[in-house]
């Protein structure tokens, strides 16, 4: 606790806002509330972990997936144990630094697991220093638009938003319990987002590394960080200019060296190269067709042998195919666009668990300014609450009562995936409207002086 | 003359005597035992034990402790993947003292037939549920509630499917099917077909609900005939008890159905043998069977053995009930913009109490009677269900505490939100329960929907609490008792029914204590949280 007050005084001392000292007095102020919500957090983490419902959550699909279950993990380590290579088997798919991780302290797993999520809010501050700066350019945008911009005081409840939305959730709560390492890699995710908004490019590309050694998908986020960093050092965005080259390719080596440097490590430990199908070709190759929250293993169950491979290949562009696009679009804005990403990770990757979803999930208080551009929030949120009832229901009536089948089941996941599809893609509408406004004046006029309605395209 | 002539001090002294444990007529295991091996079965016992959580008056047992005995017949000349079971519960006295004689010349007969494809295996249980229970767990590996008992010597396959007996007279009128199971699972519509095309081959009577079929459709008293029987299968599976030994096989997807001898005043009666033919036939139907039964519905409700209504017919009237809610939902979010940080609060204190109550209602009554016997002059179950009563009652006086600590901050926008959330909640508890146990889900529905969706701070109070309190899931359940006493045709009185209604309490929480039965649980943790939010609601100041 004390750590992050520190930090947090510290980064924000390091900071250009024009309110120092009254932030720092606001920060302290904060940390009566932020004290009582880790308690809560960790109090009810605690209970669950101790109680009976822990091994019924670690056993529920939706929770834990091929990659991320504690049982494999188990496995792989009495597998190491015994001397054999923990990959043998198709049961461990975990790389060799969460094994040796867990090597060591898996006998304090718990609190590893309690410990993760922390890392995530710490993020929370530095989204609110970023925020900051908008304040200080408001005489660049029209005057009907002040009410758009976010005051201090506003901004000040959003880490400990952020934090409630992330250590509160169920669905991070119930990953913490399954002790799913979906937290673990949510952790590395959320430090590399800090050290990119901090402005630490060599920390930053060393997790980012990290991120993509544990699973492919933050590759994605590699678009992002370079805007970000591009921005920050106030240089453009120009394809043709040597300035954008130079840092590019100084980033690029700095993540692609750290991946190197990380796999090279990853063979030291084990002696093979084992590591490389059994975890990225089992990313790829989506042989475990175990029924969970994803678009995957229905779609793959029934699919001849014949097009596997062509479906596979479709299925895993689909994630990555949205990076370009996106990053046109949003390349003065790459927060959104991390978050963006996070999103479609979440919600396409071949594995996905709720884990995943409560990280993006936990970012959008940092847009709480959006909402009254937001079109469908009530049915985006009616809609995922309801899936997540009726996850489990729909899963006993198929498994064990045998009156469903996995249609049901899938069909459910389907409307899971369309509320989180609708949801992005509102965030995403307001977002874009919101600078429009800012650009063009909230109060939209056609050219007869009419009122003008603003549609996206 | 003598101690035991008082009837009063028999009962006392019986009670006693079961709460000492030592049973005063247990099953005959060793004859049984003799009787199978006899037959050329594969003979095995398990015992079992379990202490309840509180005495169980209907039952007059506490700690209870049994045995079972199975036989195997393997199959002769097939490979042992699959079984079929054919059970007989053993209970003292007359209750069922027919079945278990059945059962075994049907073990001899069978034993001389070369055409099984499947092992069938002969279950004596004692203790009707709890030993078929115990007998299940062991069977599949799982232990989910808590009983001990000690592991299968001899097994057989994967069971296909299960038929349990109950017969107390050796000649009969008719055989009463019975379907519904533990949670309102039912077996496939294709057993009950089958058994019903089956006795009309031979003849034989059979009924459902032990109500007789009519003929005549078209009119009213027909139609009143044929409602009143699908009433009651509504009520039946809406207790979420298990109406016959069958309903445990459901849960592990074993299609499974008891069959009732009823011995009434009719002319035409029919002797054991052709019962013995008619479980024959069955047993061989089953025999023949390449895949478990699952062409027909899982789904359906039966007016009569010959008519069924599927769940695409009754699931859109349970869909209309929810639509309302939701729709309400709809036009109170368009009402209300996202409140800031402390809005959220006014909501979540009312939120967290109802579900602390409802906690409360969970917990409370099993753990807290020995304190409330040693302070009040009360047995045990009466204790558990009084203090239950009395939780849900003192439920009722929570607004006032709920506003004190909210401190004035009760605003129009606090209870708009407040009832979104709640009406979405609803909406979605109500969805789930129909899915796994529609008739409970349609009873709560058609009781709770029309008064909750209308709610508001601004109606007449006093008229809409008691509408509201006369609408609360306890007063659903003792108008059920009311209305099942009535199909039945047995009328009971005010203050019998609501005897009836405190023993339904107690059934309902040893159901869910021995044998899983969600009903308690989703009554007292989800149903009860859901109705207090909306009574906050009417008092929100």
């Amino acid at each position: 606790k004390t750590v992050c007050d520190l930090n947090l005084s510290s980064v924000l001392m390091n900071s250009n806002l024009v309110h120092r000292a009254d932030s720092f007095f606001l920060a302290t102020k904060m940390a009566a509330p932020l004290t009582l919500l880790l308690i809560v957090a960790v109090t009810i983490r605690a209970v669950l972990f101790r109680s009976s419902w822990a091994e019924l959550i670690s056993e529920r699909v939706e929770v834990v997936s091929p990659l991320n279950a504690w049982k494999r993990v188990v496995e792989g380590l009495a597998l190491l144990d015994l001397g054999v290579s923990p990959y043998s088997g198709d049961v461990f798919h975990e790389t060799p630094f969460m094994i040796y991780l867990f090597h060591f302290v898996v006998d304090y797993a718990e609190i590893v697991f309690m410990v993760s999520p922390d890392l995530v809010f710490c993020l929370s501050r530095f989204l609110t220093s970023l925020k900051q700066k908008y304040a200080l350019e408001s005489d660049r945008y029209p005057a009907d638009c002040l009410e758009l911009l976010r005051s201090p005081k506003e901004m000040f409840y959003i880490p400990l938003k952020v934090a409630m939305f992330y250590l509160l959730n169920p669905f991070t709560i119930l990953s913490c319990v399954a002790k799913s390492t979906c937290g673990l890699n949510n952790a590395i995710i959320a430090l590399f987002i800090l050290c990119t908004l901090k402005g630490s490019a060599l920390l930053s590309g060393i997790l980012l590394a990290l991120a993509t050694y544990q699973s492919i998908y933050p590759l994605t986020l590699f678009a992002p960080a370079l805007l970000f960093f591009l921005q920050r050092l106030y240089i453009p965005v120009n394809l043709r200019r040597s300035s954008f080259w130079f840092f590019t390719l100084q980033y690029a080596f700095i993540y692609v060296g750290s991946l190197v440097v990380i796999t090279g490590l990853s063979f030291f430990l084990l002696g093979s190269w084992d590591f490389i199908p059994s975890v990225y070709g089992f990313i790829f190759s989506v042989p475990d067709l175990t029924p969970n929250i994803g678009l995957f293993w229905y779609f793959f169950a029934e699919m001849f042998e014949h097009f596997r491979l062509f479906f596979i290949c479709v299925f895993q562009i689909n994630v990555f195919f949205y990076t370009i696009p996106l990053s046109i679009k949003l390349k003065e804005h790459p927060v959104f666009l991390i978050f963006m990403q996070i999103a479609i990770i979440s919600i396409f990757k071949s594995y996905p668990t709720v884990g995943d979803v409560a990280l993006y999930m936990a970012f959008l208080p940092a847009w709480s300014h959006l909402y009254r551009f937001l079109r469908n929030i009530f049915l985006v949120s009616c809609v995922l609450l309801a899936c997540s009832a009726l996850f489990p229901v729909l899963w006993h009536l198929w498994i064990y009562a045998g009156s469903a089948n996995s249609n049901f089941y899938y069909a459910i996941t389907l409307l899971f995936n369309f509320g989180q599809i609708l949801l992005v893609s509102d965030y995403f509408y307001a977002y874009l409207r919101r600078e429009h406004h800012l650009t063009h004046g909230l109060y939209l006029k056609k050219k007869d002086g009419t009122e003008a309605t603003l549609v996206l395209k | 003359m003598g101690l035991l002539s008082d009837p009063s001090r028999r009962k006392v002294l019986t009670g006693l005597l079961t709460r000492l444990n030592t049973p005063i007529c247990g099953m005959p295991v060793e004859w049984l035992v003799k009787a199978m091996q006899s037959r050329g079965l594969e003979v095995f016992t398990q015992s079992f034990s379990r202490k309840l959580p509180f005495p169980d008056e209907n039952k007059e047992r506490y700690m209870v402790r049994g045995t079972n005995v199975y036989g195997i017949l393997r199959a002769p000349r097939a490979p042992r993947t699959e079984a079929l079971v054919i059970s007989a519960p053993c209970s003292p006295g007359d209750s069922n003292n027919q079945a278990v004689g059945l059962l075994l010349a049907l073990a001899q007969y069978f034993r001389n037939q070369v055409y099984w494809a499947k092992d069938i295996i002969f279950l004596v249980n004692e203790h009707d549920l709890m030993g078929t229970q115990a007998w299940l767990e062991a069977y599949h590996h799982t232990n989910i509630t808590g009983m001990e008992y000690s592991p299968l010597q001899g097994r057989a396959g994967s069971i296909q499917a299960a038929l349990s007996l109950e017969l107390s007279s050796d000649v009969i009128t008719s055989l009463d099917l019975i379907l519904e199971g533990l949670n309102g699972q039912l077996p496939n519509l294709d057993l009950a077909n089958l058994f019903y095309a089956f006795c009309q081959k031979l003849g034989v009577l059979c009924t459902i609900q032990g109500k007789l079929q009519r003929n005549d459709w078209d009119t009213a008293e027909g139609y009143t005939h044929a409602a009143q029987t699908m009433m009651l299968m509504v009520l039946k599976q809406a207790c979420g008890r298990s109406w016959g030994d069958h309903g445990l096989f459901l849960r592990y997807h074993i299609e499974a159905a008891s069959v009732r001898g009823i011995n009434s005043f009719r002319h035409y009666k029919t002797d054991a043998a052709t019962i013995g033919r008619l479980l024959e036939g069955m047993v061989r139907k089953l025999n023949n069977l390449l895949e478990r039964l699952h062409q027909s519905y899982f789904f359906y409700l039966l007016p009569s053995l010959s008519r069924f209504v599927s769940i695409g017919c009754y699931m859109l009237a349970f869909g209309l009930l929810v639509v309302i809610l939701l729709l309400r939902g709809v036009t109170e979010a368009q009402q209300v913009s996202l409140p800031s940080g402390p809005g959220v609060l006014t909501v979540l204190t009312p939120v967290v109490i109802s579900h602390l109550t409802g906690v409360a209602l969970y917990l409370l009554p099993v753990h807290l009677q020995e304190m409330a016997v040693e302070h009040f002059p009360v047995s045990e179950t009466e204790a558990v269900v009084l203090t239950a009563v009395a939780i849900y009652t003192a439920g009722l006086a929570l607004p006032h505490n709920t506003q004190r600590l909210l401190s004035g901050e009760g605003t129009e926008q606090g209870w708009k939100v407040l009832k979104l959330t709640a009406l979405l909640y609803l909406a979605v508890l109500l969805g789930c329960t129909a899915l796994i146990n529609f008739s409970l889900g349609f009873i709560l529905a058609v009781t709770l929907v029309p008064i909750t969706a209308s709610m508001t701070p601004h109606m007449p109070k006093a008229l809409s609490a008691l509408v509201m309190v006369l609408l609360s899931p306890a007063f659903t359940v003792l108008y059920c008792v009311f209305i099942y006493q009535e199909l039945i045709e047995a009328p009971v009185s005010v203050s019998e029914g609501w005897m009836l209604f405190l023993s339904v309490i107690s059934q309902g929480i040893l159901d869910h204590a021995l044998y899983g039965s969600l009903v308690y649980p989703l009554l007292a943790l989800f149903i009860y949280p859901c109705w207090l939010m909306f009574w906050n609601i009417l008092f929100w100041s």
